[in-house]
């Protein structure tokens, strides 16, 4: 059984349809990478399958549990479901341990010391054991995703969603946080990762989704989709990003 | 006008009376401020996060009381209340707290609003219901936020205090009349003089205290609103 099965989404804002039906699954362990021009719904997407966009039709399973049922205690099911905004979203209030903290001590409930300590094996785990006072004002871009990041870890989601996490980074920091993703991918962690980093869908995407127009394009794994994709669009869309990017 | 050591003196021997008025001054002005935060941040959360009614009602409490000058609302409560036994104390209570509340609602309201949205959904995501959002999310950043404005609430209420003399409470102000009428008048500029000063010197030391409070609650790297609250 996949890990993540999303049936049928739609989601209309106003009189726009952003989502027009959108099936896929994602299986344990497999890091999936969504790309598509702006504005073609993908980050709807990724905010219907935790429910932060509640979805107009259409069924989200996570692990076995219907998460779109109205019986659903979502919040226990966001608390499985990380998720990595693009501005990175950090409580500017709190130091960047107290960030990764606040989860496991008000949600999880952990005792207080044993989430101090889950929150410094996430840091280090980001590269940030020695940021952890600073607060996120003080930090760099770059530092301040591998926070959220580990925020996210420190729940130990079944399944990370990503929202273009390096679109609001200045290009010298996107490496640091696409580093610490791409080990992630390579211990198992299960993702969904909205971007526009062709390299990294390459190197690390078990299977790429293409949408447009709010439904889902192709899709496939990247050696066939980068090399000889099916639909015409497709090509096209690689074509534009690769010469926008320099690299496919 | 009388001489200059005589009004010194006459001061000095109505000094516990005038010390009396302003406890009573000071008091009132804790009891204003008191409801007004408990009404305003309820009228704020009403209207950020309410809806329906709730948020109708909320506004229509608040135009109220923003739009009814202070003096007109003390004695429609003033008037209103004592025929009914309520005590002329609660009366300026009412009507000061809830001005003030009305006031402070809209300081809170922009508080609230500018907490960045993005970090309610980080929140969300985590799984935190909407109460948890509010109080470990919304709340500390938003007591920050709201810190400049209230300050200067602090030194409206402080000084609108003296309304009340026109019910007859007995605070500064009224301290100052009665030592006037006492004196026939003589030391009149005198006494309001010093009744002036007082004033000035509570306005002057609660907002010291107050931008204290908000250097040493600004967040690292965000020192800059702290500093805009000292200069004003």
């Amino acid at each position: 059984m996949a890990l993540l099965e999303v049936k049928d989404i739609h989601k209309r804002y106003g009189t726009e349809q952003v989502l027009k039906g959108v099936s896929f699954q994602v299986e344990r362990g497999q890091t999936v990478v969504v790309i598509g021009p702006s504005g073609t719904g993908k980050s709807t997407l990724l905010r219907c399958i935790n429910r932060l966009t509640e979805p107009d039709r259409g069924q989200v399973w996570l692990d076995g549990v219907e998460v779109t049922s109205p019986r659903a205690d979502i919040n226990r099911i966001r608390a499985q479901i990380g998720f990595v905004f693009q501005d990175f979203n950090l409580f500017t209030h709190l130091t960047a341990l107290d960030n990764v903290r606040l989860g496991l001590v008000r949600v999880k409930r952990l005792p207080r010391e044993q989430a101090t300590r889950r929150a410094r094996e996430e840091l280090a785990r980001v590269g940030l054991a020695d940021k952890e006072k600073a607060y996120p004002a003080q930090l760099s871009g770059g530092q301040q995703q591998r926070v959220s990041i580990a925020r996210a870890l420190a729940m130990d989601p079944k399944l990370i969603l990503f929202d273009e996490p390096t679109s609001a980074l200045d290009p010298e920091l996107i490496g640091e946080v696409l580093q610490v993703m791409v080990e992630l991918a390579r211990e198992g962690m299960t993702m969904v990762v909205v971007t526009h980093e062709m390299g990294f869908a390459r190197s690390v995407a078990d299977e790429i989704i293409f949408m447009e127009g709010g439904v889902i394009v192709e899709h496939g794994p990247p050696e066939r989709l980068f090399t000889s994709p099916q639909v015409p669009r497709t090509a096209e869309f690689l074509n534009k990003i690769s010469e926008l990017y320099g690299e496919t | 006008m009388g001489g200059k050591i005589e009004a010194l003196e006459v001061l000095w021997s109505a000094l516990p009376r005038l010390l009396a008025g302003v406890r009573v001054t000071v008091e009132l002005t804790a009891l204003f401020l008191g409801v007004g935060l408990v009404s305003g941040f309820l009228v704020a959360v009403a209207q950020v996060y309410g809806r329906g009614p709730l948020r109708w009602g909320a506004t229509v409490f608040e135009q109220v009381f923003r739009g009814v000058p202070a003096l007109v609302l003390l004695f429609l409560l003033y008037f209103g209340l004592t025929e009914v036994g309520i005590s002329r104390l609660a009366a300026a209570v009412l009507a000061l707290g809830l001005r003030s509340g009305a006031y402070q609602s809209q300081i809170f309201r922009g508080a609230l609003l500018a907490v960045p949205t993005g970090q309610l959904l980080a929140a969300r995501a985590l799984g935190m219901t909407g109460l948890q959002t509010i109080r470990h999310v919304v709340l500390p950043q938003a007591v920050r936020l709201a810190l400049p404005g209230w300050s200067n609430e602090y030194a409206i209420v402080l000084k609108d205090t003296s309304y009340v003399f026109a019910i007859g409470l007995v605070e500064l102000m009224r301290e100052g009349t009665y030592i006037v009428a006492r004196t026939f008048g003589r030391y009149s500029l005198e006494v309001y003089l010093f009744v002036a000063l007082v004033y000035l010197v509570l306005v002057y030391g609660g907002n010291l205290a107050l931008s204290l409070l908000a250097r040493r609650l600004a967040i690292p790297g965000q020192e800059a609103r702290a500093e805009s609250l000292e200069r004003m």
